[in-house]
């Protein structure tokens, strides 16, 4: 690898009620890269995704993000405005429930513009059509532009909060499993969309899920979680073709079953 | 013909000034009501007026609740419109209630308590049934008097507290901030915000207290205390260095006891609301301690999901002096930004009846 | 009046409201918290300008009080009387021989000048919080000047109705760093925020805050490059005077849709008239 990581993690550790949510965890991403994290829930998954982001501070260990000037920061260090401007910005974050990022009294094409406006966008028109541009990328009619998100199904209303976070061309998104609310034929078109965008911007994505089939699809690189552990991590195919660890071979072979 | 401007009219103020006046006096053939017999016989709404009005002055309160014809809230207005002015000589020594002159002290918690079970004097297990003897009555039949019980009166808290059931109070660092002295800060410090309460509107703290027990943010509450009586009050002069004796005030004080979980590092046990208020206010003093309470949530670890737990919306809203002006507001006129208003809409109406015609004509 | 201080605030009072005065003209557009005291008015009725107005006023200022721009509506003839009473000061009703006015909802027609200080009483300061109620995140996000949500509301309009939808109490741009709510003035009136040689204060009560805007300071009503900031008014001459540039307020004379304009400046209205100009249904003064 020649580009040093975007993102990288040594020793993180998080306890809830003397529960372990993380032990130990280290953890490099690559620009462009897609990481999957697995494992069941409460493995710590949701837990690593939130303390990388910044939205939850470790009781140990240090995660450092590589801005695009080279210049190293420690997450937990920044002061609030950076790291919400960082958030804005170079950052992007998409929840399972889409509700919890989009504004729902708020239009489709305001959802979008807001990320534009606040990185500093004053031209109605050219927010308009950025905004447009994007409701079409996600599959979005845009004479929907004027609609009110309230009116828009699960999977448009997850197309949209995608629309919206990546306005700005983030370099790094977080995604907490982005296709968990969603009936399983919504599902696939949604993860084909994600896969192309992700490769056509090159994006770089943290991506929590419970499901293997997503992993495979959309991550070049697999991390296997239990008790807030790491126990295997190495490139999706081969983690998934040939897993190495117990709990590994179990959690694929269970998936095999269904 | 010319048109000239309405003069709002310094006149028509005064007049409209004047006319209360004479609607307050009501019918000169019935005698005028003096402040004296309201503080004597309608002691609730004067107590209630002092506490809001934060002001303990049985006499000015009264006045105050005749000037505003029994509208409390104007009256507790009025009040602290007065107590605004007065300069502040000191600062009393926090008040001992465990050394209350007790006429009332009940708990829900206990059968029976060092010190026994006081009713005082209550309605709270009469029949709500007009006395429509009432108005001939002159005087009631005197009560039977017994001699106070010379037993110390623990609070019940401080029982539980010393087998180390309760969860301390966290002592809040320094001098209590006094909210009519320095702009609150948010988040405000439990000192802040019990002073909030204890100034709030009953009735809206009334409606804060009973939405935590119908399950908006509740806690599962005991009265483990409800004690009323005169407190003495004690200042140290400047001059003098020690402590005096200024007066007796009388006051409610009510200790709710509530469940606690317990947190990661702290075992499970009991936690405590608290209320005050000045006079006989057991309403008052029973709805602020549950409202303590579930704005500790926050501090406790617990979720914070219902509007009682919401400092900043309990304590910005629990004023009824700041709510009453700001509603009554709307009736001074706006007509400028209604005129605003009005050329928007017509703007608005205008292109879209332009839209309409182009259309048509396409 | 007996018993009362000058100006009826304690003179601590007055200063402690006169330092936050000082540290919101350091901090222009900023809210400062304030230890806001009990008023003999109720709230929402101009207790945050009567303050303000009270900490500056000395003995030989020149009071001016204005609600919805003219001197003779209830509320301003009430507080005028307050200071008349507390604080013995003269009154006026021209603009122009005025060194303090406190005003609801209008700023004067006339332009204002550098020996003259303009109060506004303020129900609302905090610009945001129809966006975001809580006064805690609000603070945070002037903290950040994370102001995108504002613009989003301005975006809705224009997606909904072609336009910006907000016709008083128009959000600014004070010293292009803080957000501000111009209190409930017309859009009309933003411009004359701008640059004004006067200094401008702010009272809010109910809220305890104070902000400021020193003299000459830039002010911009927030908009799109497309589609900017344009003041309305109807479109009329004051049938009183005949102005054309002031801000009119609409009365109805009778029940079959008749209807006439006047200057909402009453004082610039008659300043007019007693110059000769005469309107449709004015009569030279």
């Amino acid at each position: 690898m020649t580009d040093p990581p975007l993102l990288s993690a040594r020793g993180l550790s998080l306890a809830f009620d003397r529960v372990p949510a993380l032990a130990g965890v280290d953890l490099d991403l690559w620009p462009g890269e897609v990481l999957a994290v697995v494992g069941e829930s409460g493995s710590g998954k949701t837990s690593l995704l939130n303390v990388l982001s910044g939205r939850l501070r470790p009781d140990g260990g240090v995660a450092c993000y590589r801005d695009p000037d080279g210049a190293l920061h420690d997450v937990h260090a920044m002061a609030a405005p950076d790291l919400r401007r960082l958030h804005r910005s170079d950052w992007g974050f998409v929840h399972q429930d889409p509700r919890q990022s989009l504004r729902m009294a708020v239009s489709a094409g305001g959802n979008v513009g807001e990320r534009l406006m606040a990185a500093g966008a004053r031209h109605y028109g050219d927010i308009r059509t950025v905004a447009t541009a994007w409701l079409e990328r996600v599959e979005i009619d845009p004479r929907r532009i004027d609609d009110l998100p309230r009116t828009f199904s699960g999977g448009m209303l997850q197309r949209l909060q995608i629309a919206r976070t990546l306005a700005t061309r983030p370099r790094l998104v977080f995604m907490d499993e982005p296709t968990g609310g969603l009936d399983v034929s919504v599902q696939a078109r949604l993860l084909d969309l994600v896969r192309g965008l992700v490769r056509d911007l090159g994006i770089a994505s943290v991506l929590v899920t419970h499901d293997l089939a997503v992993a495979r699809l959309l991550a070049q690189r697999i991390a296997v979680m239990r008790g807030g552990r790491v126990v295997e991590t190495g490139l999706t195919d081969q983690v998934l073709d040939d897993p190495q660890h117990p709990y590994t071979q179990l959690l694929v072979s269970s998936v095999l079953q269904v | 013909m010319a048109y000239v401007a309405v003069k709002g009219g310094e006149q028509a103020i005064a007049a409209a000034h004047a006319w209360r006046a004479e609607a307050r006096r009501g019918d000169p053939a019935v005698s005028k009501l003096e402040p004296a017999q309201i503080e004597g016989q309608l002691g609730r709404a004067v107590e209630r007026v002092m506490a809001e009005g934060s002001l303990y002055d049985r006499g000015l309160a009264a006045l105050a609740i005749a000037q505003a014809e029994g509208d409390l809230i104007e009256a507790a207005f009025l009040l602290r419109a007065y107590r605004t002015t007065l300069p502040r000589f000191g600062v009393s020594l926090p008040l001992d209630t465990t050394a209350m002159a007790i006429q009332r002290r009940i708990s829900a918690v206990f059968k029976d308590l060092p010190g026994g079970q006081v009713l005082g004097p209550t309605t709270d297990y009469t029949h709500r049934l007009i006395d429509f003897a009432l108005p001939a009555q002159d005087l009631p039949p005197a009560a039977p008097m017994a001699e106070p019980d010379p037993a110390p009166m623990p609070r019940v808290a401080d029982l539980l507290a010393a087998e180390g059931l309760i969860r301390p109070d966290p002592a809040d660092a320094g001098e209590p901030a006094d909210l009519t002295r320095a702009p609150p800060a948010l988040p405000l410090p439990r000192a802040a915000r019990l002073q909030g309460l204890a100034r709030g509107d009953e009735g809206f703290l009334l409606g804060m207290g009973y939405s935590t027990q119908r399950g908006y943010g509740g806690s599962h509450p005991f009265a483990g205390e409800i004690r009323m009586g005169a407190v003495s009050v004690e200042i140290i002069p400047d001059e003098l260095g020690f402590a005096i004796d200024i007066g007796d005030v009388v006051l409610t004080e009510c200790q709710m006891v509530n469940q606690f979980h317990g947190t990661k590092t702290e075992p499970a046990r009991f936690t405590t609301g608290y209320g005050l208020a000045f006079g006989q206010a057991d309403r008052r003093a029973m709805s602020m301690a549950l409202v303590d309470r579930a704005l500790q949530a926050g501090d406790l670890g617990e979720d914070v999901t219902a509007p009682a737990q919401d400092a900043e919306f309990v304590l910005s809203h629990a004023d009824n002096i700041e709510a009453t002006g700001f509603v009554e507001h709307l009736k001074l006129p706006h007509y400028v930004d209604f005129q605003s208003e009005i050329e928007a809409v017509r703007r608005l109406h205008a292109q879209a009846r332009a839209h309409a015609e182009a259309e048509a004509a396409e | 009046m007996n018993g009362y201080n000058f100006a009826y605030l304690d003179e601590q009072t007055k200063r402690m409201i006169r330092r936050a005065i000082l540290k919101a003209i350091a901090i222009p557009g900023h809210q400062v918290p304030f230890a806001s005291r009990e008023m003999p008015l109720p709230y929402g009725w101009g207790t945050g300008g009567i303050q303000v107005t009270a900490s500056i006023l000395g003995s030989h200022d020149v009071l001016k009080v204005i609600d919805q721009g003219a001197d003779d509506t209830t509320n301003a003839v009430s507080i005028r009387r307050f200071f008349a009473r507390t604080a013995g000061v003269r009154t006026t009703t021209r603009t122009e021989d005025a060194t303090v006015i406190q005003t609801r909802h209008r700023i004067p027609e006339t332009t204002l000048t550098a020996r003259q200080i303009l109060v506004y009483q303020v129900p609302q300061p905090e610009p945001l919080y129809r966006l975001e109620p809580s006064r805690a995140e609000g603070r945070r996000m002037h903290g950040l000047a994370e102001y995108g949500a504002m613009h989003v509301k301005l975006y809705e309009d224009i997606a909904r109705y072609g336009q910006v939808a907000i016709s008083y109490d128009y959000p600014v741009m004070v010293n292009h760093r803080y957000l501000t709510s111009p209190s409930p003035i017309p859009a009309f009136d933003n411009p004359k925020l701008h640059r004004m040689p006067a200094l401008q204060l702010f009272g809010a009560g109910r809220e305890k805050r104070i902000y400021a805007i020193p003299p000459y300071t830039d002010v911009r009503s927030l908009d799109f490059e497309d589609h900017p900031f344009r003041p309305h008014r109807a479109q009329a001459a004051c049938a009183l005077c005949g102005a054309r540039g002031s801000y009119l307020d609409e009365v109805i004379i009778d029940d079959r849709g008749g209807r006439m304009f006047v200057c909402s400046d009453t004082d610039y209205c008659a300043g007019r008239r007693a110059a000769g100009h005469v309107g449709t249904e004015g009569a030279a003064a």
